[in-house]
């Protein structure tokens, strides 16, 4: 899903924790997540914690799209 | 002593018969003799080999902790020394894939031992480890155990006796990737020829060389200006609202979703849940922010920080789903995405 959209010359981001599938299915801009069944969260931590957390992952995910690449990156 | 081979075996907490997603988490295990698949495949081994130990290990701990969990496996292959290690099948189950995938490349290529496993052509597993495994191509589901595991056996038979391998086509497994030199009846002008001939007449030929599929899409040019870009989300998550009024699949999706969210600030419990059937579900209902987080999204619009949040959010299922199902999906939310208008994407995965 991620190559067929941005062949429309739409910048994509995948966030997941898998990063080797991301790659394998071959996207460019990679976010790499918590876990798999809360990838953009952790119910470990209080909420506050958690909120930061979660928005620090969504803001890398925002800055690899604003990001130039011209190969497979990794935003950590 | 038996003059048996030896062969370790890995299954993840299903095949090991210790759970189901609720057990994905567990750390890897050492047990004496055979559990679950190892059972049949040792039946077909017809007496020429014995499974000394089966490592059970959950899907999710192993990806997520994938140091730890090669660790442990590499020193049990030490201290259980077998002749061959066999992996799944892990049939089309990408967390399972992966995890055979890795452990048989780490095992092949650090200590030298043969490793078999068994993956459907599409599992994303295949890639990590066929140059250094041998990969019995297995159907796509559990339903193909009966045919995979004499497959499996016959060539960790081989491999376990040092009897070097027949082409791929025959004994069943995916291409290495790597050319050995053979003789043949006829040589290559000759053969050459009468491929021309047979391809000039319409008649079937095959080639002797298939070219690789490389098919990666150039990096799209990034966002100039975030505070003024329309960002639409987008999950293979699985979360859906309440009641899943589209029917999108919990497991090899057949279509995709879209909802509007325009009047919302995120996708909360209950209005939004998880349906899908490959991870547990309980933290995406406790709150589906988790897996697709417009709460946040829709903090930075308010922030100013981006233009807009995309009116819609999609998703759909990715367990299990085929590559050409999610081809077809990213190709249909692409085209309403670019004719929307919307200037990047943030796809979450499970």
């Amino acid at each position: 899903m991620v190559k067929e959209i941005e062949r429309y010359g739409i910048p994509i981001v995948h966030m997941a924790t898998i990063t080797t599938i991301s790659e394998s299915v071959g996207a460019n801009r990679i976010v790499p997540t918590v876990a798999i069944p809360h990838p953009v969260g952790n119910p470990q931590l209080n909420s506050e914690d958690e909120h930061a957390l979660r928005k620090e992952l969504v803001n890398r995910a925002l800055n690899a799209l604003a990001t130039e690449i011209t190969e497979i990156t990794h935003f950590e | 002593m038996s003059d048996k081979f030896k062969v370790l075996y890995y299954v993840n907490q299903f095949f090991g018969q210790v759970g189901g997603e609720d057990k994905a988490g567990m750390s890897p295990e050492h047990r004496p003799g055979k559990v679950g698949p190892a059972m049949g495949f040792e039946g077909a081994l017809k007496g020429e080999g014995e499974v000394v130990g089966t490592i059970i290990c959950g899907d999710n701990y192993f990806n997520e902790n994938k140091e730890e969990s090669l660790k442990f496996i590499l020193n049990t292959v030490k201290e259980t020394s077998p002749d061959v290690v066999v992996a799944g099948p892990a049939f089309n189950a990408g967390r399972y894939g992966m995890a055979c995938g890795e452990l048989a490349k780490a095992v092949a290529a650090e200590l030298k031992i043969p490793v078999v496993t068994g993956m459907y052509v599409e599992n994303p597993g295949v890639d990590v480890c066929k140059d250094k495994a041998i990969v019995v191509s297995t159907a796509d589901s559990a339903a193909g155990m009966r045919k995979a595991l004499p497959a499996m056996a016959a060539i960790a038979s081989k491999l376990a006796k040092g009897i070097e391998l027949d082409e791929p086509e025959k004994e069943g497994y995916i291409p290495q990737g790597i050319r050995k030199t053979l003789f043949t009846e006829k040589r290559g002008s000759q053969r050459a020829v009468e491929m021309l001939i047979a391809r000039f007449k319409g008649e079937e030929f095959e080639t002797e060389m298939p070219m690789p599929v490389f098919d990666q899409v150039d990096p799209a040019p990034a966002i100039k200006d975030l505070s003024k870009a329309t960002i639409a989300v987008c999950t293979s998550g699985g979360i859906v609202p309440e009641g899943n009024p589209d029917g999108i699949q919990s497991a090899s999706a057949q279509k995709w979703g879209k909802y509007d969210v325009s009047g919302m600030n995120g996708l909360n419990a209950p209005d939004f849940y998880s349906t899908h059937g490959g991870y547990d579900t309980a933290y995406a209902n406790e709150n589906p922010n988790r897996v697709v987080p417009l709460d946040l999204l829709k903090d930075f619009e308010k922030e100013g920080i981006i233009g807009k949040v995309h009116d819609w959010f999609y998703t759909t299922t990715g367990t299990g789903t085929s590559v050409s199902n999610a081809q077809k999906f990213g190709t249909e939310i692409g085209k309403e995405l670019l004719n929307a208008g919307v200037d990047g994407v943030i796809l979450t995965s499970t």
